[in-house]
């Protein structure tokens, strides 16, 4: 595992676990949380930082060595992420942005048109856009033509904790795209990232199985183990794996008869 | 197709709903006793939990003007009382949006009688350009508007609308509203379409419980927001439900709602509807709010006043002028605390002027 590094977005991050800050009970527990699962990438919601007020900042309780991706929560059209994606920046949050576009307040499913739009304006302006998406080959092929740093497929709906219903969609991305796809959303347990990452996935970004988890601490951590697990098992190459035993050829069995 | 023709459906309430969701709503708002009760809490705990997480928004009303056309029998506000009549001036706006902001509040709630004279919307507007200073998000709960006006409000900087029906029986309707324009159903219960039409980003319906079988109403409550979410799918819903409760014109609600009743209604209005906002004000004691809590709320007020000015203006007519008594009067410190003890999270801020 030593110099497995995943560059990308001009970054190199060791830790394949990326780790959402909602849902979260209290900023103290988020942090510990992060810690445990050794992250080196979070994301933020903008919609949510109070940076203004004399209020507790949710940025002040980030640990040291972990980067602030800011998200687009909240926004329903490219403009609008586009708005809040500079308003991060101005606050000092760097290039990367998860873009989040979503029209749909009841499963929560991404607007993929709108989605390139912005990743397509971001990229003009100097971001390193993190498309949070509906897994479709030729959406994930423009946006990484677009400039996307990386591809954020939903394994399920955000926060059904389904697992990876979309498996053969991420299948044919990881297989066609050549910028990192890492599965975003519905992973409810370790053994779904495990799953994730023996598959080939770049990385993967959990946060309601971790922050609503009786205790979100131990859970994190068995997040992180999961993910290196997966990893190893990924870079050790897992044998392939047939659906029946095939012990004879019933199709080409006669081409050795007879010797 | 509006939803009074969804409500005309089950206005005599004769049949069953055709699809198997709406029927399991209704079966579940008619259950009797306690016996499936605890099943029914831990899933919608659960259902809460993850769609919401362990957070609890808050917000807090400011009341701006209390002058009123109407006669709603149920109201502090009605044009019969004989009431101290206050509208903010601008200065006062200010002076209160800096007090509420200060208590760490970035959620504000305005709200007027009705008065097209004395409130008009080109007042809310102002009110509005002045909180924009002070608040990351603005919601009215104002008389029901045009498109026009509400796209007006949005365009300055209002991203929410909270406006109860009351009632949806619309005989009672009539009754509990002899006189005034909102003796206007129709016109009010297609207001929060106008207002998610319009391009606000939550709209918040309930109704009053306490006027009509909680049962029925709650049910036409379920449907109204289910007809919005799946007409306005960008548009975060919710619904709140308010019980009547005492103010200076001494009305008495015709049906009782218990608290066991009101449990109720929350953990079917939750299976039914996954996302739904769901808002307890002050209007509920301390102590019953903070065991709905776990059950499925999303959303509740803090260091609330139902007084014009309430925050910063002295009025010494021991609670006269107020539109109602609250009962939770806890201060925001004091509620963050609480939540915190509970294992939630209190969030101020969940939206920005972008």
């Amino acid at each position: 595992m030593a110099g497995d590094i995943l560059n990308i977005g001009g970054r190199a991050v060791t830790n394949r676990l990326f780790v959402g800050t909602g849902k979260f009970s209290g900023y103290e527990v988020m942090r510990r949380s992060l810690e445990e699962a050794g992250a080196e990438v979070a994301t933020v919601a903008l919609r949510r930082v109070d940076s203004a007020s004399g209020a507790e900042n949710i940025l002040s309780y980030i640990p040291k060595g972990c980067f602030v991706m800011p998200n687009t929560s909240g926004a329903r059209n490219a403009d609008e992420a586009v708005r809040i994606a500079r308003l991060a920046r101005a606050g000092g949050s760097g290039d990367w942005v998860k873009i989040e576009v979503i029209q749909d307040n009841k499963y929560l499913l991404p607007d993929n048109m709108e989605t390139l739009k912005a990743t397509e304006s971001l990229a003009r302006e100097g971001f390193k856009p993190f498309p949070y998406m509906s897994p479709d080959l030729s959406m994930a092929r423009r946006m990484a033509d677009a400039g996307a740093a990386a591809v954020m497929p939903l394994g399920s709906p955000i926060g059904s904790n389904r697992g990876v219903r979309t498996r053969e969609l991420i299948e044919i991305l990881i297989k066609e795209i050549k910028i990192p796809v890492i599965v975003d959303a519905g992973l409810g347990k370790p053994s779904d990232a495990c799953d994730c990452m023996e598959m080939g996935c770049a990385a993967v970004l959990i946060n309601t199985a971790i922050a609503i988890a009786e205790d979100p601490v131990g859970m994190a951590g068995a997040f992180s183990e999961a993910v290196k697990a997966g990893r190893r098992a990924y870079l050790a190459g897992l044998p392939a794996t047939s659906a029946h035993a095939s012990a004879s050829s019933p199709l080409t069995g006669f081409l050795r008869e007879g010797k | 197709m509006g939803f009074y023709e969804v409500y005309s459906r089950y206005k005599n309430f004769q049949g069953f709903p055709d699809d198997a969701e709406t029927r399991d709503f209704l079966g579940a708002l008619s259950q009797e006793g306690c016996a499936s009760m605890e099943e029914m809490a831990e899933k919608s705990r659960r259902l809460t939990l993850r769609h919401f997480g362990r957070v609890m928004q808050l917000y807090t009303p400011m009341y701006l003007s209390n002058y009123c056309e109407n006669n709603c029998l149920y109201c502090g506000f009605s044009y019969d009382n004989d009431i101290e009549r206050r509208r903010l001036g601008f200065e006062e706006v200010k002076k209160e949006a800096a007090f509420i902001s200060g208590k760490g509040i970035k959620h504000i709630l305005i709200l007027t009688g009705e008065s097209r004279t004395e409130s008009p919307v080109s007042y809310i507007k102002s009110c509005v350009r002045i909180l924009k200073d002070h608040f990351s998000s603005i919601s009215i709960e104002v008389y029901p508007l045009t498109e026009e006006e509400y796209s007006e409000l949005v365009s300055e900087g209002a991203d929410g609308l909270t406006i109860y029906q009351e009632v949806y029986d619309e005989d009672i309707y009539g009754r509990m509203h002899p006189s005034g324009p909102k003796s206007d159903y129709r016109f009010r219960l297609d207001a929060p379409e106008r207002g998610a039409a319009a391009g606000m980003r939550s709209v918040n319906i309930g109704t009053l419980l306490g006027l009509n079988d909680w049962r029925k109403e709650a049910f036409v409550l379920g449907l109204h927001a289910k007809y919005l979410q799946d007409k306005f799918p960008g548009v975060e819903i919710g619904v709140s439900l308010p019980r009547i409760r005492p103010q200076v014109r001494g009305f008495k609600a015709a049906y009782d709602v218990t608290d066991k009743d009101m449990v109720r209604i929350i953990l079917a209005l939750r299976t039914f509807l996954p996302r739904l906002g769901i808002s307890i004000s002050t209007r509920e004691t301390a102590g019953l709010r903070e065991r709905l809590i776990p059950l499925g709320v999303t959303r509740m007020s803090a260091g609330s006043t139902t007084r014009v000015g309430g925050h910063t203006i002295e009025v010494p007519d021991g609670g006269a002028s107020s539109q109602f008594e609250i009962s939770d009067e806890r201060t925001v410190d004091e509620i963050r605390a609480m939540l915190d003890k509970k294992g939630y999270q209190a969030v101020f801020k969940d939206w920005m002027n972008i």
